[in-house]
């Protein structure tokens, strides 16, 4: 495990999942997981029944996940102030993944790190008009070019969030 | 908003984004509640780009709703006891 420079205590960071119908959506989520616990941060999942389950059956040790949350109740526990994180992780792929992420924003105040991929990558990103950095590419059944993005970004992402 | 199904609705919109909600709400309901993202709705709480508008029209609400597959609908249901919290919200 890497710790960033002064930090001291182990992070937290929340992946929103959206709907798992892009294939490369469990992979980057996995990917991702593995290089947030090198840099000291711990990862947790939110997502539907079918996100949440291929991640259960892609990581069965859950080496890479940590607690495994229900969408919906995740929303209704930031809504009523029982759950904060270091990090906001959402991944869209649709105009519902933005619309996830807005609300996640606009709950946590805080500035969330949107992963946006699929066919209609750009669009999608143009319609983010809320605090975000945003990780994207066109990846749909190849994480490779998404892979490529976050290893030049989240170290970076992990120090100044 | 899990209960969504036992609720009896009208789908209104599909597929719409939250500024086309916000202007059906605007030009066809007669009283008009913003909330932010988080407030609860039936009892669940609302996912959404803000403002979030609401509508009233008797014991009608008109709603947007989010599912994470299927994108944002426009609803409305009939509920005087949600109607009425709602509309005391109006009033504060």
């Amino acid at each position: 495990m890497v710790f960033i420079t002064g930090q001291k205590e182990e992070k937290e960071a929340v992946l929103v999942l959206g709907c798992p119908q892009v294939p490369v959506q469990t992979a980057v989520a996995l990917y991702l997981m593995h290089g947030l616990r090198r840099l000291g941060v711990r990862p947790i999942v939110a997502g539907n029944p079918a996100a949440r389950m291929l991640i259960d059956v892609s990581d069965p040790l859950h080496h890479y996940a940590g607690e495994m949350v229900d969408l919906d109740t995740f929303i209704a526990d930031m809504a009523a102030g029982r759950r904060k994180h270091d990090y906001y992780i959402v991944f869209a792929h649709n105009d519902a993944g933005v619309t996830y992420a807005a609300t996640v924003q606009s709950i946590s105040g805080k500035k969330v790190i949107m992963i946006i991929y699929g066919e209609n990558f750009q669009a999608i990103a143009d319609r983010v008009d809320f605090p975000a950095e945003k990780i994207m590419a066109k990846a749909v059944h190849n994480p490779m070019p998404m892979k490529k993005k976050i290893d030049e970004v989240l170290p970076w992402l992990v120090s100044n969030l | 908003m899990a209960c969504i199904e036992s609720l009896k609705y009208e789908i209104i919109l599909r597929n719409a984004t939250f500024s086309e909600c916000r202007e059906y709400i605007r030009k066809n309901c007669r009283e008009l509640v913003t909330v932010d993202p988080g407030f609860a709705l039936f009892e669940k709480p609302v996912i959404g780009v803000p403002p979030i508008l609401l509508g009233l029209d008797g014991d009608s609400i008109t709603f947007p709703y989010t599912k994470p597959c299927y994108g944002t609908f426009l609803l409305r249901t009939e509920n005087p006891e949600e109607a009425a919290r709602l509309r005391s919200l109006l009033k504060k």
